[in-house]
């Protein structure tokens, strides 16, 4: 330990006192407040509006399971650089469910079909020990290849479909408003629109945005998007509290160690990789067959890669994948909405920049406060000069947010130690 | 010893063979489930072989593949996986584009500009991951898959808010300001095959010398094989991890160049697409050796170029990319198969000679 952390550590062991449960309210709640100033001050109701919130949900779900997806390969300690593969997999087993018998089937299908694609993967990476990045980027190519090819087979003359385009998806899934908070119906009676009203009274801080945020996760709930979210604490009580995933942890991090105990590595490795196949293929058919009713060629557009780096920016932890999602979801989401919310966002950076700068400050590393501070004036010049943010650097932003995270946050990043790394059983004795 | 190295390349080249020809086998498997008729489909895919212009066509193909496969070969040498040879050919492409257009030169100068300024951009962009890697200890796999998206969404808008022109001739597709006559690569044959084949063909023999005949090859090759010895005897592996990852990037630059000077000579959208991704796949099956690359640089040209044929027989073209997906599978599972039964071979010699030395 050196001064300057002893230095800081009256501070930190206040925050580092609270529950994790208080925690995550408090820079929840920050996050709403900093979200209403800016909303306030740059006049951009749509920012905290429910429609937003609902939509980045709907964007950033994909990105979630595709981030999840990554999270139980690497937890495994095999590198998936296949997801996008494996989402466009999951995404033409929707489109094609979808059409023929409806969404759950087309989900229920992609779950088979993205777990086959993932023992695919762990054949070659576990039992033929070929190189992780290299088995991933033949699975993107083959799956590409395949869906173009079944879908001039399938889709290919049929009404509505075509070479690169499936037939509309008979729907089926469930949508609904939740009682009492959104105005959802129950049976017949529709019940009043409480957090409605309360989003509608912009001149108040802060109480439109929560009841906005609230509405917006309560209202046009599709149910694909609940199991989705779900899949995170599922996955914390899994790899957290089962021996299973204890074990399944020790392959991604000393596989040697775990083999020394007696844990079957090669067969969690199988396990781990179907999981994760299954995950990113759900990804793909929530794009088919909830967010659009069709399979589209080159539908899933790179997420797959926002999805490997969402897993990393949240440091290979459940929740930390759902805040990545959200944060890469939300420009998006935004922008669906209206183009003229975007640069508010600027101010948002601006203000979180100025945040970190004084707690740089604070813990006296001064290097890392100036090169914030530099940012914040540099993003509220942005904010004043910039009109239109072109739609390329919303596209881009997560790619750059993960390359600033890994250059400038690595001390904190904490991958499974074994991921990518070649292993034999035996083969360490 | 020289037995010894072509007993080893015989077995390599052989499981090259091999991979292809189970690639083929598999291929033919999802043909016959799909109901097409995998001998129809091989007879001519394969027949078109004969014909001269599939074959020009094939080599001009195959001109981008062999530079590519190239760049991931120089970084595959020292173990470094440079998946951003598509971005860093893009970032290349419209650096070239916009720069071989403003200035005016006689031919052979202004098409050796070009290329200087492509090798130039590709190796800036590579140079991002190499120093995310040296200074940030940022692994270059992740890394370059991000500049990849982000050189993607750059170029997209550079191209899209400054250096787009309405073309005259209300042609649909929007592109950059031609290049002068004097910036256009030669045809080999009119229209069918640029010279930029000899580009590659020079590209290639040059990786040779330099990989395998130069010390700076020799380090390189030294601290792929083994960093630690590689660094005890005075290599600097930060050095070597920038260079090879500037070098590889120039030469990324280089591999949109046949479709930028030789055949569209402005930039436009979904130029040279996907031609750096490929070159992986052509690395591997070449075995990060120029021969090789040279070899299976013209086999994936001609599965691209002799696809098109299979449109008549009503089989999907799509089939072809399924094929070098598997190949690139195949390639690396038979390889390892390869290696573990020829270790085996070699230490049950060693362990007979030993015997009979004892006995």
């Amino acid at each position: 330990m050196t001064a300057v952390t002893a230095v800081a550590a009256p501070e930190r062991s206040g925050w580092k006192g609270l529950s994790p449960a208080r925690r995550t309210m408090i820079i929840w709640l920050g996050g709403m407040f900093v979200l209403s100033i800016v909303r306030i001050i740059a006049d951009a109701d749509d920012l905290t509006s429910s429609g937003t919130i609902a939509s980045t949900l709907r964007v950033a779900t994909p990105i979630l399971l595709a981030g999840m997806a990554g999270l139980w390969a690497e937890r495994a300690g095999i590198v998936n650089i296949g997801i996008e593969g494996m989402m466009i997999v999951g995404s033409w087993c929707g489109g094609y469910g979808a059409w023929k018998w409806g969404s759950w089937a087309g989900i229920a299908m992609a779950l088979v079909a993205g777990s086959l694609v993932g023992l695919l993967h762990a054949l070659a990476t576990v039992r033929f020990n070929v190189d992780h990045v290299v088995s991933g980027i033949a699975i993107n190519t083959l799956a590409a290849g395949a869906t173009e090819y079944l879908s001039i087979i399938f889709f290919k003359g049929q009404k509505g479909g075509g070479e690169s385009q499936s037939p509309t998806g008979k729907g089926g899934y469930g949508e609904f408003d939740m009682p009492f908070l959104s105005g959802g119906r129950i049976g017949s009676w529709r019940s009043p629109d409480i957090l409605g009203w309360f989003e509608r009274q912009h001149d108040l801080p802060l109480v439109p945005d929560v009841a906005g945020f609230v509405r917006g996760l309560t209202s046009d709930i599709y149910l694909p998007t609940v199991v989705a979210i779900a899949i995170i604490p599922l996955t914390v009580w899994v790899l957290w509290r089962t021996r299973f995933g204890l074990r399944l942890r020790s392959s991604g991090e000393s596989p040697q160690a775990g083999e020394s105990l007696g844990v079957p590595i090669n067969r969690l490795r199988y396990q781990a990789m179907a999981v994760s196949g299954s995950l990113a293929a759900f990804g793909g058919a929530y794009l088919s067959c909830v967010f659009t009713s069709t399979y589209r060629q080159g539908q899933t557009g790179g997420q797959g890669f926002i999805g490997l780096a969402t897993t990393i920016f949240g440091n290979w932890q459940p929740w930390g994948v759902f805040r990545g999602s959200i944060l890469f979801g939300f420009p998006t989401a935004l922008k669906f909405r209206d183009e003229k919310n975007v640069p508010a966002l600027f101010l948002v950076a601006t203000i979180a920049l100025a945040l970190v700068a004084v707690l740089m400050l604070v813990r006296r590393r001064n290097v890392w406060a100036v090169s914030c501070l530099a940012a914040a004036v540099c993003t509220v010049i942005a904010y004043n000069i910039i009109d239109e943010v072109p739609s390329e650097f919303v596209a881009a932003t997560p790619y750059i947010v993960t390359v600033i995270v890994l250059a400038g946050a690595r001390q904190q990043l904490r991958p499974p130690a074994h991921a990518g790394l070649p292993y034999r059983p035996g083969d360490s004795h | 010893m020289k037995r010894q190295q072509l007993q080893r390349a015989a077995v390599t080249a052989a499981s090259s063979v091999l991979a292809v020809f189970v690639a083929l086998l598999i291929s033919a498997v999802i043909l016959l489930i799909t109901g097409k008729d995998p001998v129809k489909a091989f007879t001519t895919l394969f027949g078109a072989a004969g014909d001269t212009r599939v074959i020009q066509g094939s080599l001009n193909r195959a001109t981008p593949l062999m530079i590519s496969a190239a760049a991931v070969a120089i970084g595959f040498k020292m173990n470094l996986f440079n998946i951003g040879v598509e971005g860093q050919m893009r970032v290349a492409l419209l650096a070239t584009a916009v720069v071989g257009a403003a200035v005016n030169l006689p031919a052979p100068l202004h098409i050796a500009l070009c290329l200087v300024v492509a090798m130039a951009s590709g190796a800036v962009w590579s140079g991002i991951a190499g120093w995310l890697k040296v200074k940030r200890g940022v692994n270059e796999v992740i890394s370059t898959i991000m500049l990849n998206f982000i050189a993607l969404s750059l170029v997209a808008w550079a191209f899209d808010d400054f250096f787009r022109v309405e073309s005259p001739n209300e042609s649909v597709l929007v592109k950059t300001k031609e290049l002068p006559k004097s910036a256009w690569f030669p045809d080999l044959v009119d229209r069918r095959l640029n010279g930029m084949l000899l580009v590659a063909i020079a590209v290639l023999i040059l990786f040779w010398v330099i990989v395998w005949k130069t010390r700076f090859g020799f380090r390189l090759r030294a601290s792929g094989g083994n960093p630690g010895a590689a660094r005890v005897t005075g290599v600097h592996p930060q050095r070597m991890i920038l260079i090879s990852m500037l070098l590889s990037g120039a030469l990324a630059g280089l591999v949109g160049m046949r479709a930028l000077l030789g055949d569209v000579h402005a930039y436009q959208n979904n130029l040279a697409e996907q031609q750096g991704f490929n070159g992986i796949a052509v690395a591997l099956l070449g075995r990060n050796h120029p021969l090789g690359i040279f070899f299976s640089a013209i086999l994936f040209g001609f599965l691209g170029e002799a696809s098109g044929k299979l449109q008549l027989e009503d089989i999907p073209k799509e089939i072809a990319t399924i094929m070098s997906g598997i190949i690139v599978l195949a390639v690396v599972i038979i390889n390892e198969a390869v290696k573990r039964w020829d270790d085996r071979r070699i230490q049950r010699k060693a362990a007979a000679e030993l015997e009979k030395v004892s006995a």
